[in-house]
């Protein structure tokens, strides 16, 4: 449920640089989502629709990239998803480490009008 | 006007709420206090944790914010036992957020009375999954897990094991009549975190307390209240995260095997 202070966020960023770009209204937002981010690209998309009516974000499509969470094994460099209740890396065995795949939350770009 | 075109944003959502948990760890640091996020699913102890802790700290003046979606029932409770706590009710949100916690510390009179430090508690709501994704203005983020609750819990909520700086084993009193498979919570823990120290405790009998008291002392003793005022002014605030944020540098890794209090 906390998507939608987050989605208030979203609409905040566009709308700061679409008033900057001197644009009137943003047509659409590519967002990169990582999977243990863990926000719902969904319940993104509800809230945008919601908060965005009468924002120059009003109607604008919105592109969910979604990346999955990658480890990488300190034994043989391997970098790999995850089997579930597993950390182990399926070259070698040994049990791999977090990295900063799949936590990505950021607005990579706008198209404005 | 009407020409369409596309603009490179590159911007972190959570920058702003980032930025103010900055903030809210620069004035704590400032004070002499070392702010403590608690974290874990409802039942595993939080208040009980803290309660234990508070009444083994030697060196450092208590402080408490109790985080619940309603009701200040666990406030109560540590304000009769002459505990300085302050509520915040989301009512309805499943996490605290930095300006939250700034509106609060704002308000509070940090009177460390005749104490060298401070150790601000703040008790996030009962969850496991989003208050790992909001920093609030913590020094140490301490993950309270239980025997109970099974062996699985890093390989189902990795976020919040690979995050914590340390984690407690809550409820290990009641080991004999679960089967809880240590071995493989360990394996799961270092995985994702080589560093944070595991304490094996338990709220109904009080072991391992003293210890964990103890580590966080060390670190609120090893706050360095001159550098951050000029890292403050100097504006050059770092904006560090995951499993690498502040290890290391205040304290030896001698806890790197998880304890018991014997």
């Amino acid at each position: 449920m906390h998507e939608y202070p987050i989605t208030e966020q979203i609409i905040k960023i566009c709308t700061k640089h679409c008033r900057e770009a001197d644009a009137k209204r943003v047509l659409g937002v590519k967002l990169v989502v990582g999977d243990s981010s863990g926000f719902i690209g969904e319940s993104i998309q509800m809230y945008f629709d919601i908060i965005s009516e009468g924002t120059p974000c009003e109607g604008a499509r919105l592109e969910i990239v979604r990346v999955k969470p990658q480890l990488r094994c300190p034994s043989c460099g391997e970098m790999f998803v995850r089997a579930p209740m597993s950390f182990a890396c399926p070259k070698c065995g040994t049990d791999g480490e977090p990295t900063e795949i799949g936590k990505e939350f950021y607005i990579e770009q706008i198209e404005v009008e | 006007m009407h020409d369409i075109r596309k603009l490179n944003v590159m911007e972190n959502i959570m920058d702003e709420n980032d930025h103010i948990a900055e903030h809210v760890k620069e004035h704590m640091t400032a004070h002499g206090i070392l702010v403590v996020n608690e974290m874990g699913a409802p039942g595993v102890g939080k208040t009980t944790t803290l309660k234990n802790i508070i009444e083994r700290l030697q060196i450092a003046k208590p402080f408490v914010i109790e985080g619940d979606i309603e009701s200040d029932l666990d406030t109560k409770d540590l304000n009769a036992l002459g505990i300085s706590a302050y509520q915040i009710n989301t009512f309805g949100a499943c996490h605290l957020d930095a300006p939250m916690i700034e509106h609060q510390v704002n308000e509070i009179e940090f009177d460390l009375e005749n104490k060298e430090r401070g150790l601000l508690f703040i008790e996030n709501i009962g969850n496991l999954v989003c208050p790992a994704e909001f920093t609030i203005g913590e020094h140490v983020l301490m993950l309270i897990s239980t025997v109970t609750e099974g062996s699985d819990k890093p390989y189902k909520y990795p976020l919040a094991f690979e995050k914590a700086d340390i984690i407690l084993l809550n409820k290990v009193d009641l080991i004999p009549y679960l089967d809880f498979d240590e071995e493989f919570f360990m394996k799961g823990v270092r995985a994702l975190n080589k560093t944070a120290p595991v304490f094996k405790v338990s709220g109904k009998t009080g072991e391992g307390f003293a210890e964990v008291a103890a580590w966080l002392e060390g670190r609120a003793a090893a706050l360095d209240i001159n550098e951050h005022v000029h890292e403050h002014h100097g504006c050059g605030h770092e904006h560090v995260h995951g499993p690498h944020h502040e290890h290391g540098k205040e304290h030896e890794h001698c806890h790197d095997h998880h304890h018991s209090s014997r």
